[in-house]
């Protein structure tokens, strides 16, 4: 597996982009004020690690790692075939993600019902003024 | 048989988890009795497993056979046992009294609230004893989830600060991922041995130095640490009175945990220390949060939040050991999780019971009266605050006993000044408290609702709290044993 390193400003604009979705990820949660807009931007943020993961498993002209019968005549070159691992790590990570942002969500309802509102500012001053 | 016990430990509390929601359908007590079944049978496995590790060396699982660094690996040595046995010790006594504490203040939630308890505690085992950085993460999110859970169910402001929590923790584990990203990058590999084996060869990459930040940032987040301790208070603060007593003892020490075994089992000694510097960065930082919690504290006027920011400090105590990275240090940093574990569970467990039986943890409204109705609540309290401040022979003392000497082998006196002043302040807040109910006689003792009337609280309630307590002076006694029993094994290479 290469060290995608080595190549990152020579071919990989994949990580360019996805450096990008993180630094605007985390921005979102950082500043917006608005609770289900920092949601968002953690998906945002999720989403730009999990792509970062499976870009370093691509290679030029390689393939899924499926052996198929015909192909036992000659060595199985591991150059032919993409890495398997991150992206399968990374469907434990969406899995991890999609759970997140359900009980995100579950949250959010209960806030909603309480406080009529999701804006951080307005919470904190209804959280402030005898919520205790 | 033995050979199962590292993924028994964690596997016991899943199959609880999934199985006590359907027999809560019969009867809903069913659930709290599965739970308390499933801990104690944990608590029984991990200290056997302890045994095990002590007599014949540390022991691997290969989960599904396959063999690692290809498979995942689950490894119980010295560190993950002592921890898994404190996790499953501390949650066992606390969930003694926590049934009475949930009907106090969640009627009605009983099922799931001891289903939750189940699967945090499934994940923090997990997080104990994987030998898998990737299983690590997801150990992580399965404890983290649960624990949001628990935190939201608490007063009417809770769901905010749980979800305050969720967002800080989900973007540390996210930087934890990340961080994980680089190192697999450069290694190949997510097994903690193996990654430690070809690590040096990866040395000048300064590719590495970004990952081992990203992750130092992102357990540096689930443990509190201080700058990022920002979710902690107002989730200990809101969540209700028996999920406090639960993850305040053992939420932030896996995080602690993580760091132990990140810095010093995979990146190594070496690195972190003597080429580049990390631990100083913790210690500095761990300094700061311990003199930041503590003044914090002081200025709280409600038990449970001034409990919440003493927890920044103490955490402070545990990264201060790591930071200093030797010997002295680190048995200073494993034994205040122990210590932290007894006295903070002791400490919301009183302050659980103060709010069943008093309605409030309002310290201004704390005075003889309280004391007199619950004489023997307080004196659980009492330990807890001795040990806290770090009175011997409490446990307290002993531990920053050895963070003060790791301190001075380092010839880093600045540290002992911190160890120092903040006791002081410590002995600040906690006296505050013992002054107002064994010193102040009731201000309004005429006309009010029994105000000389005994009021325990409940012998269930009132038997974790006692039994902490007698923990936290048997640790302290002899806490040369556990030193130099099980301690003394966990020894990083090179440290």
């Amino acid at each position: 597996m290469g060290p995608p390193m080595g190549d990152f400003w020579g071919g990989g604009y994949a990580y360019a982009a996805t450096a990008a979705l993180l630094v605007i990820g985390l921005y979102a949660i950082l500043v917006k004020r608005n609770l289900v807009k920092k949601l968002i931007g953690l998906n945002i943020l999720q989403a730009a690690i999990i792509l970062t993961w499976v870009a370093t498993a691509t290679k030029p002209d390689a393939t899924v790692p499926v052996l198929e019968s015909h192909s036992g005549e000659h060595l199985v070159e591991a150059a032919d075939y993409l890495n398997p691992l991150p992206h399968t790590l990374m469907l434990t990570a969406i899995v991890v993600g999609v759970a997140t942002t359900g009980v995100a969500f579950a949250l959010l309802i209960s806030i909603f019902r309480r406080y009529g509102t999701l804006d951080e500012g307005e919470l904190l001053g209804e959280m402030r003024n005898g919520g205790g | 048989m033995t050979e199962h016990l590292p993924v028994l430990i964690p596997l016991v509390l899943l199959t609880a988890a999934l199985a006590s929601p359907l027999f809560g359908l019969i009867r809903h007590s069913w659930t709290y009795r599965i739970t308390v079944a499933a801990v104690a049978l944990d608590a029984g496995l991990t200290m056997w497993g302890l045994a095990e590790v002590i007599a014949d060396g540390p022991m691997s699982y290969r989960l599904g056979g396959w063999v690692p660094p290809i498979g995942i690996e689950f490894v119980l040595d010295p560190l993950s046992a002592f921890f898994a046995t404190v996790i499953a010790v501390v949650a066992l006594v606390v969930l003694v009294g926590a049934r009475a504490l949930v009907a106090e203040e969640l009627p009605e939630k009983e099922v799931p609230f001891f289903v939750a308890v189940l699967l945090m505690l499934t994940g923090f085992q997990g997080i104990v004893i994987t030998g898998d950085l990737f299983n690590l993460f997801v150990f992580m999110e399965i404890g983290a989830l649960a624990a949001y859970a628990l935190v939201a169910v608490g007063e009417r402001p809770s769901p905010v600060a749980a979800f305050r929590y969720l967002l800080i923790g989900a973007t540390g584990a996210s930087l934890y991922l990340l961080g994980l990203w680089f190192v697999y990058s450069l290694t190949g590999s997510l097994n903690m041995a193996d990654v430690a084996a070809i690590l040096p060869t990866v040395w000048d990459n300064p590719a590495m130095v970004i990952g081992l930040s990203l992750i130092v940032v992102g357990l540096g987040v689930k443990m509190a640490m201080f700058p990022m301790h920002g979710w902690l208070p107002d989730a200990y603060t809101q969540a209700p009175s028996a999920a406090s007593a639960l993850i305040a003892p053992i939420g932030t020490k896996v995080g602690a945990y993580a760091l132990i075994r990140i810095l010093f089992f995979v990146f190594g000694v070496r690195l972190v220390r003597d080429r580049l510097a990390v631990t100083d960065v913790v210690l500095w930082l761990s300094a700061v949060g311990i003199i930041y919690g503590s003044v914090m504290a002081i200025a709280q006027r409600e038990m449970k939040r001034m409990l919440a920011y003493s927890s920044v400090a103490q955490v402070g105590y545990i990264g201060l050991g790591i930071g200093l990275a030797n010997p002295v240090g680190l048995i200073g940093a494993v034994l205040h999780v122990v210590n932290h574990a007894f006295m903070k569970a002791a400490l919301f467990v009183v302050a659980g019971n103060m709010r069943v039986k008093l309605g409030h943890t309002d310290i201004g409204r704390i005075d003889a009266a309280v004391q007199r109705a619950m004489p023997w609540t307080m004196a659980a309290f009492t330990v807890g605050a001795l040990s806290m401040i770090g009175v011997p022979p409490t446990a307290g003392f002993f531990s920053k006993w050895y963070l003060a000497s790791g301190a001075i082998d380092r010839g880093l006196w600045i540290m002992v000044l911190v160890i120092l002043v903040s006791s002081l302040l410590n002995a600040v807040y906690f006296f505050r408290v013992l002054e107002r109910a064994y010193l102040r006689s009731g201000d309004r003792e005429e006309g009010t609702e029994a105000a000389s009337g005994r009021n325990e609280a409940r012998p269930v309630m009132l038997v974790p709290a006692l039994l902490l307590a007698a923990g936290i002076v048997a640790l302290g006694v002899f806490n040369a044993v556990l030193v130099n029993g099980v301690i003394d094994l966990i020894r990083p290479a090179g440290l």
